[in-house]
């Protein structure tokens, strides 16, 4: 009967195709299954499975005169994360996470509703070339050039003298903490290396969620007598708040997990992957490495469940 | 849908509709133009809308009417002529400044915001309190027949129940003239026609103008006071609903509206010894000794009706045969007779 129904006749390898294919047609859930099973099992034992092993790691602790890991579970490592030399290394790296997200923010905001609102095919295409060309070449040249960029003979230093406002950048250098030598072994320097690498990964979220909103609903609001900034404030912005929260779980993450930047540009003060890639290394002590590693995704899913919270995705 | 509570969105006076009084201008266009590039969307457009009317602006995709509304709320500008809302050059106002509100084809509403949010936001922006808009929204709401609906998402809300919340936060801002583009587009038939009547009634009980986008000339016809009939940006005709109907000045006005047949000039100066074209309304022929005859090409079952084409000397003309009249089988040949006035030459149709 099938034979009937399909009409010109086969080989007998097609057949089996023609079968195969007749049967995943008739069960579409197979087909789902067959489809999502290896990547489920890679994300399943690869990533989860890693994350729970890191996850044990932190509640064993290091004997001291050994230096072998003890496998007990204690809370131990977790109690000398509060150490205040330990403490400062989290601390520190939040606030430049914080503080790198924000400014991500509130740059690729404009860019990004440049490209979404008025950027029509060829600048479009430039849009996203300029966005995306960065991220094409080795992340270790770009960190290198703005150590070159920042350091006391380079070229912003040079731009400063030539405006005659080298004494703008000493005062701003005089700061205490933000300050330093020079801007290369600043955090500010190590701030602008930050927000120049993870740049693109705010713009394209917020982009395409700018992109999402429908031009009559920014007409209904200046309709119903809403100004430009209003629209801005009650429409735009909450709308594109959950592209806002995508892209900063970027830049918030990224910052945070980062031992390559705060090692080239900044000061000798360590930050959160710095001080992971120690302990694991030369200090041999994996519980207290992976501790640290925790306080990045425990903060992550603390900052999500607040902005679920305050409605941050209740555009969506 | 208008019941007591939401009296203060009734206009004393002008709430009933007076055909003696002399209505002041709501709206007027002097030789408006609008060119996108080298598309003209708008071409040299006269318009005026009197205050409290229903007036729409009728006509195919693409023929300007869209952007004529778009023209009045501000959100588009004239490239040449200018508007006025009621006396004032509006042309460099900015949409926010305009005394007229939206109801939109795709309705806009704001997503982040339940039905009560979305309809306190004029309001909201324009710095009411708290309990005021909250009051207002309900108000509208009401209006509407929408109680209790205001906690809910827009996402919540069937077609119909949006096009309401729309039209409701269009309503609280009490504009002056309400623009609504292709607002019934999208809803089924039997809700359509509903939804048609309670705007008319709504539009009487409000006693503003109503200003009425539609490409659906039956619609335009039932509700509308005045329609506009648009073509390749230009009007072709401003009148009443009958009007346009039974006198067309133009073909393109007597083929969108009611799909009347098109006599060509040849065969009306046959006919009445006039040289222009001439429209005849296919309810107007009936079968029976007259001036022309042909053969029956195709028939079509209506249900209330039946609609045949007939074919003569090149001309294919409808004829619509009402339930219960013999219908003549295709291939037959018939005699088509009308009363002589059903035939309505257009001297000016020539040139288009």
């Amino acid at each position: 009967m099938n034979d009937a129904v399909a009409g010109a006749p086969r080989s007998a390898g097609s057949a089996t195709f023609s079968r195969l294919s007749d049967i995943l047609w008739r069960r579409p859930n197979l087909l789902l299954l067959i489809l999502i099973a290896p990547p489920m099992l890679w994300l399943g034992i690869v990533y989860l499975g890693s994350l729970f092993a890191l996850l044990a790691q932190s509640f064993f602790s290091i004997d001291e005169f050994t230096g072998l890991v003890q496998r007990e579970f204690t809370l131990k490592t977790y109690a000398e994360l509060l150490r205040a030399s330990n403490f400062d290394i989290l601390l520190r790296t939040v606030v430049m996470a914080g503080t790198v997200t924000i400014a991500a923010a509130i740059v690729a905001f404009p860019i990004a509703y440049f490209a979404a609102r008025y950027a029509r095919g060829r600048w479009k295409a430039v849009f996203y070339l300029g966005v995306m060309l960065p991220l094409w070449s080795s992340y270790l040249v770009r960190v290198y050039s703005w150590k070159l960029i920042l350091a006391k003979e380079g070229i912003l230093n040079w731009v400063f003298e030539t405006l005659r406002l080298t004494w703008l950048l000493e005062a701003y250098l005089s700061i205490p903490i933000i300050g330093g030598n020079s801007l290369s072994v600043s955090w500010t320097g190590t701030f602008l290396v930050f927000l120049y690498v993870w740049l693109p990964f705010m713009i394209l979220p917020v982009q395409a969620s700018l992109e999402r909103i429908p031009p009559s609903m920014l007409e209904a609001s200046g309709d119903l007598g809403a100004r430009p900034g209003q629209t801005v404030r009650h429409v735009i912005l909450p709308l594109a708040l959950p592209g806002i929260i995508a892209g900063s779980i970027f830049t918030f993450s990224l910052t945070m997990g980062d031992y390559i930047i705060p090692q080239i540009v900044g000061t000798s003060a360590r930050m959160i992957g710095q001080a992971v890639y120690q302990f694991q290394g030369t200090a041999g002590n994996i519980p207290l490495a992976a501790a640290f590693a925790v306080v990045p995704v425990a903060v992550m899913g603390v900052y999500l469940a607040l902005a679920k919270r305050a409605g941050a995705f209740d555009a969506l | 849908m208008v019941d007591g509570s939401s009296e203060n969105f009734l206009r004393g006076g002008s709430a009933a509709q007076d055909d003696g009084e002399v209505k002041t201008t709501a709206i007027r266009f002097n030789g408006v133009s609008r060119h996108f590039g080298s598309v003209v969307a708008v071409d040299d457009v006269g318009l005026e809308i009197r205050e409290g009317e229903f007036f729409s602006l009728l006509g195919p995709s693409g023929s300007g009417k869209t952007t004529c509304l778009r023209l009045i709320a501000g959100f588009d500008q004239p490239t040449a002529g200018t508007v006025e809302i009621f006396g004032e050059d509006a042309t460099a106002t900015p949409p926010y400044r305009r005394p007229v509100n939206t109801v939109f084809q795709d309705y806009a509403l704001f997503p982040h915001l339940n039905v009560r949010e979305n309809v306190a936001y004029g309001p909201k922006v324009r710095g009411d309190s708290k309990p005021m808009r909250r009051k207002a929204a309900d108000d509208a709401l009401a209006l509407v027949a929408l109680d209790g609906y205001g906690d809910r998402k827009p996402s919540e809300l069937s077609g119909g129940q949006r096009q309401r919340v729309a039209l409701a936060r269009a309503l609280v801002m009490q504009p002056k003239v309400l623009l609504l583009d292709e607002p019934l587009g999208a809803l089924d038939r039997k809700l359509r026609e509903q939804m048609q009547g309670e705007l008319k009634t709504l539009q009487r009980q409000l006693g503003i103008a109503f200003v009425f986008v539609t490409h659906d000339q039956a619609e335009a016809l039932s509700m509308s006071d005045r329609v506009a009939v648009f073509n390749h940006g230009r009007i072709q005709q401003v009148g009443t609903p009958e009007e346009i109907y039974d006198r067309p000045q133009m073909p393109f006005v007597a083929d969108f509206v009611g799909s009347s047949n098109v006599l060509p000039p040849k065969m009306v100066e046959r006919l009445t010894g006039q040289s222009a074209p001439a429209s005849l309304r296919p309810e107007s022929i009936r079968i029976g000794d007259g001036p022309v005859s042909g053969v029956v090409v195709r028939r079509f079952f209506l249900g209330s009706a039946t609609r045949i084409e007939v074919a003569s000397q090149g001309v294919t003309l409808d004829v619509l045969l009402p339930k219960g009249s013999d219908v003549p089988a295709t291939g037959a040949r018939v005699s088509l007779a009308w009363e002589t006035e059903a035939l309505h030459v257009m001297p000016d149709g020539d040139h288009e």
